[in-house]
């Protein structure tokens, strides 16, 4: 036991001696959970926008007022002629163009056949529809009130088909939280085990290691300790961040989600483990964890861009991350407030993951040279 | 003939080396303390010194790669402090620890020193199978040089380090771990670099290397304790080896185990 | 306690072979050394004395071949033997980031013991390095890494020490007192097993092995191979030395020739040649101050010659 302490000593000094590693361990997650919830933000404010309107009845003014009003879209002008907007467009003077239909109000009213185009550059298709979304959830409001208004006289109204659920205000925040959370969580357990590892067999201390008593488990163990400690208190970081700062709430149960960053932890160390038996240099392994973990967490996890739009090989390479699993576990339970009953299937996904790669690993871990 | 020259310092035609009060300091640390000497055209200077006495800072002076804090230093004719890059130029340097690129093969590896010291072009092919056939490799230029054996890789590398004819080559332990057969055959070779003329600085852990020397030099805390031929160092010193010159010497070193 | 009271012999290698993707690294190993020993491993880079070590200390399967060290099996009983033997491998392998005494402590618990505990068996050493024991060991000087790398391969009392190429790379005085070390280490009854590339280093070693390309040409004690060179041996000596080695080669009689600092070796055919024909026909090609001298020949000497068969 002595053994092993003295050994997870010695890893908290070889993080702590390299100013760089420590601050890189330390200061990363809160910078990147900044950057992403306030700089890299997919929220949009005062999106220039132009209207052609034949009509210019009540209705139409009322429309366009509700948009202007927002703080998402500004009032940039009117067009006189549909052939002017394509143009506008191009020269990205506007980000978004309402179309209204001759006779609104009179069609509204009587034949509920009032025609309402919205149009985005679809070029950023993000962006786009977060657009449409915000426009259409104005347009709902304004319909409710001129019902209110109208009494509930108006018969017919405009259907929006877009529901924005569990984030009513389109905070982007939301998206990221549980994304960041499962990044940082990777590249702390699985990218800084796997080097720490590959670096003791570079160095040639390994082989040192191997030549003791010790128990090759017991080495790997060592390591384990303070990767696993750090992403506690990392994932404690984020949390406190993402609900003070960035005012994403949890909704849910805070010990099922600490349950599930701690069973995610867990398989993200032991792919650092893994991937450690593996290999037999430092740039290896990073380059292993960084490009083959990282990467495609990032962009396969749907932390950026939404997988139901991905190519569908993507969307089966996704299913093999288990940052994907996680994230989608953590949008459960933290932002929908959902119970344990949602998460059964991502939780047996990451135990399942835990254990083969666990087996692996350690059949793969050499206690002799090659 | 030349050889013989070279054990009366005074009595030289040409100095590539040049070396006045030159110090380096590290913060308090004096890496260098105020060495001078001189080495002559077609000589062979052994550069001797235990771990840590400042050899390598002093080297990497003379290469041009560090300014030193004062002192002056003229190598092939050029400032080491102001005209680094001519110095450089007219330089060659060999180390043990990194000479050649592994993965590269033999001819590419000199195809690139030669880029690298802007030997014409034209040149470049038949010096190239002039140098390999010298060595005896002709049938190793498109072997990779990890798969050479370390003797050849040194052979090959001190050859590469002197293809561009540089006025001094410069030699960081450049025979460590090499069978004795190969490390004779490097020193003839460093012979014959010298016989045309070429100024060999060398750093050796082998005392007995430093015998194939025309002058040593030996540093201590970073001064120049003695510099002398092999032969004027033994008498002077009353030893009978080189060997024993140097224990004698880096016993006086104050801080000998830093 | 140790084992060196008994008869089994430290170390037992027969017929060991390890090839490295079909290049050979060892080729059919075979000797024993005796307990309280300095046994001497000399050769060059890549003669494969590193694989041997590693397959002495557990860590590498030989491909053919056993090998036992303080009588157990290094592939069955590989756990018994890594607890008691010490180990240097050829490249500084202490935590550079760690200090001096941290690293010494590591590798203390790694055996289950304390610096405290053992402390006697390394006082000699450790004390050289012991004003800097906060030092982390990377700003240390070759000398003193190697030191307390002896250190820390002597924390845990091992039988017997494996030193890979303990004195490369250090400069002759660190060197010299390694070797002082080594004695002192004999002297209570520790096995050494230690390679070198400085052929010099020979004499400082009861008995050692002459390792060339994967193979031992030679093992005996250093008088005994010294002993075993059978050529007539001269030293020869001139105002030119560069000149003179290719004059050498030329003259009939000359075997082999070459440079040995401040001499040139030769072995010659002395039914042809004697040392006035030699000296005549130096003095033709323009040498003068030509001195000639019978000699007794050195493991480097040795060395050649064996490897010249």
């Amino acid at each position: 036991m002595r053994q092993f302490l003295v050994f997870v000593q010695k890893e908290f000094y070889h993080i702590f001696r390299d100013r760089w590693t420590t601050l890189i361990l330390l200061v990363l997650p809160i910078v990147m959970i900044i950057l992403f919830g306030f700089g890299i933000t997919t929220e949009i404010r005062n999106t220039k926008f132009a209207v052609y309107d034949p009509s210019r009845d009540i209705a139409t003014q009322g429309i366009v007022n509700k948009l202007e009003t927002s703080e998402y879209f500004s009032l940039d002008r009117y067009v006189t002629s549909p052939n002017e907007i394509e143009p506008l467009f191009r020269d990205g003077e506007i980000g978004f163009v309402v179309v209204l239909g001759e006779n609104f109000y009179e069609n509204l009213l009587h034949t509920g056949n009032a025609k309402i185009q919205l149009i985005a550059d679809g070029t950023d298709p993000n962006t786009a529809s977060t657009l449409t979304s915000y426009a259409t959830i104005l347009l709902s409001s304004y319909q409710q009130e001129l019902t209110g208004t109208a009494g509930g006289t108006i018969p017919y109204q405009i259907k929006t088909e877009v529901r924005l659920l569990y984030n009513p205000s389109l905070k982007s925040a939301y998206n990221i939280v549980p994304g960041i959370m499962g990044m940082i969580l990777m590249l702390i357990c699985a990218l800084m085990t796997s080097v720490s590892i590959a670096r003791e067999k570079e160095l040639g201390t390994m082989e040192l290691l191997l030549v003791s008593p010790m128990k090759p488990i017991l080495i790997i163990l060592s390591k384990l300790v303070p990767y696993f400690t750090i992403s506690i208190i990392n994932y404690i970081t984020i949390l406190l961040l993402s609900v003070f700062v960035l005012k994403v709430p949890i909704a849910g149960s805070l010990v099922l989600l600490s349950a599930l960053s701690l069973l995610f932890i867990f398989v993200s160390l032991s792919i650092g483990i893994l991937i450690s038996s593996l290999v037999e240099k430092q740039i290896v392994a990073l380059l292993i964890s960084g490009m083959i973990l990282m990467m495609p967490a990032v962009f396969l996890s749907g932390l950026m861009f939404p997988i139901e739009s991905m190519p569908v090989v993507l969307q089966w390479i996704s299913h093999i991350l288990p940052v994907k699993w996680f994230i989608i576990a953590v949008r459960n339970v933290m932002i929908k407030g959902l119970g344990f009953s949602s998460i059964i299937r991502e939780v047996l996904i990451l135990t399942g993951m835990a254990a083969v790669i666990i087996t692996l690993s350690l059949k793969k871990f050499k206690y002799r040279l090659e | 003939m030349k050889t013989a020259l070279w054990n009366s310092p005074t009595d030289r035609y040409m100095n590539v080396i040049t070396v006045e009060n030159l110090t380096k300091k590290f913060g308090s640390f004096t890496a260098v303390d105020n060495i001078s000497f001189e080495v002559g055209k077609g000589e062979i200077f052994g550069f001797l010194g235990a771990n840590g006495a400042g050899k390598t800072t002093a080297m990497r002076m003379l290469c041009g790669l560090l300014k030193p804090t004062s002192g002056k230093g003229i190598v092939a004719g050029y400032d080491i402090r102001s005209e680094s890059e001519n110095v450089k130029a007219s330089i060659g340097y060999m180390s043990q620890k990194f000479a050649l690129y592994e993965d590269l093969k033999v001819w590419e590896n000199i195809r690139l020193y030669a880029g690298i010291y802007g030997v014409p072009e034209k040149d470049i092919a038949p010096k190239t199978d002039e140098l390999l056939k010298e060595l005896g490799f002709e049938g190793e230029k498109e072997t990779l040089v990890k798969s050479l054996p370390l003797g050849w890789r040194q052979k090959l590398a001190f050859s590469v380090s002197i293809f561009h004819e540089p006025k001094v080559v410069f030699l960081d332990e450049p025979t460590g771990g090499v069978d004795p057969v190969t490390r004779r055959q490097f020193w003839e070779m460093i012979y014959k670099a010298s016989d045309k003329g070429i100024t060999v600085f060398v750093t050796t852990h082998y005392m007995d290397e430093a015998e194939y020397c025309n002058r040593v030099s030996i540093m201590v805390d970073g001064r120049i304790d003695a510099l002398d031929s092999p032969a004027n160092l033994k008498k002077e010193f009353n030893a009978t080896s080189m060997d024993e010159v140097f224990r004698k010497l880096a016993r006086k070193s104050k801080n000998n185990e830093l | 306690m140790t084992l060196s009271g008994s008869n089994i012999k430290a170390v037992v290698c027969t017929d060991v072979c390890k090839s490295y993707e079909k290049v050979p690294a060892l080729r059919n190993i075979s000797f024993t050394v005796e307990q309280g020993e300095i046994f001497g491993v000399i050769g060059p880079d890549g003669a494969g004395k590193s694989t041997l070590f590693r397959v002495l200390t557990t860590l590498l399967l030989a491909d053919s071949g056993t090998a036992s060290v303080e009588g157990m099996n290094v592939v069955k009983g590989y756990k018994e033997i890594r607890k008691n033997v010490g180990y240097m491998p050829g490249r500084f392998s202490l935590y550079q980031d760690l200090t001096v005494e941290e690293n010494l402590k590591i590798f203390a618990t790694l055996f289950h013991t304390t610096i405290e505990e053992n402390y006697y068996l390394i006082k000699d050493i450790y004390s050289q390095i012991e004003p800097f024991k906060t030092r982390r060991a990377g700003a240390l000087s070759g000398g003193m890494k190697q030191k307390l790398a002896l250190s820390c391969a002597l924390i845990h009392k091992p039988s017997i020490l494996f030193l890979d190429e303990p004195t490369t790379g250090i400069d002759p005085v660190s060197r010299k007192e390694l070797w002082e070390m080594l004695r002192k280490l004999k002297s209570q009854g520790i096995t050494i097993v230690v390679s070198t590339p400085y052929m010099d280093e020979a004499s400082l070693c009861d008995r050692i092995a002459l390792i060339r390309d994967g193979e031992f040409m030679k093992i005996d004690t250093p008088k005994g191979i010294i002993s075993g060179f059978r050529k007539e041996l001269w030293a020869v000596r001139g105002s030119n030395m560069s000149a003179l080695i290719g004059h050498l080669r030329e003259v009939d009689g000359v075997v082999t020739c070459f440079a040995f600092g401040d001499n040139h070796h030769i072995t010659v055919d002395n039914t042809i040649l004697t040392k006035e024909i030699l000296r005549s026909r130096l003095e033709e090609k323009g040498h003068n101050e030509i001195i000639i001298e019978k000699i007794e020949a050195g493991i480097e000497d040795c060395f050649m010659e064996l490897a010249n068969r």
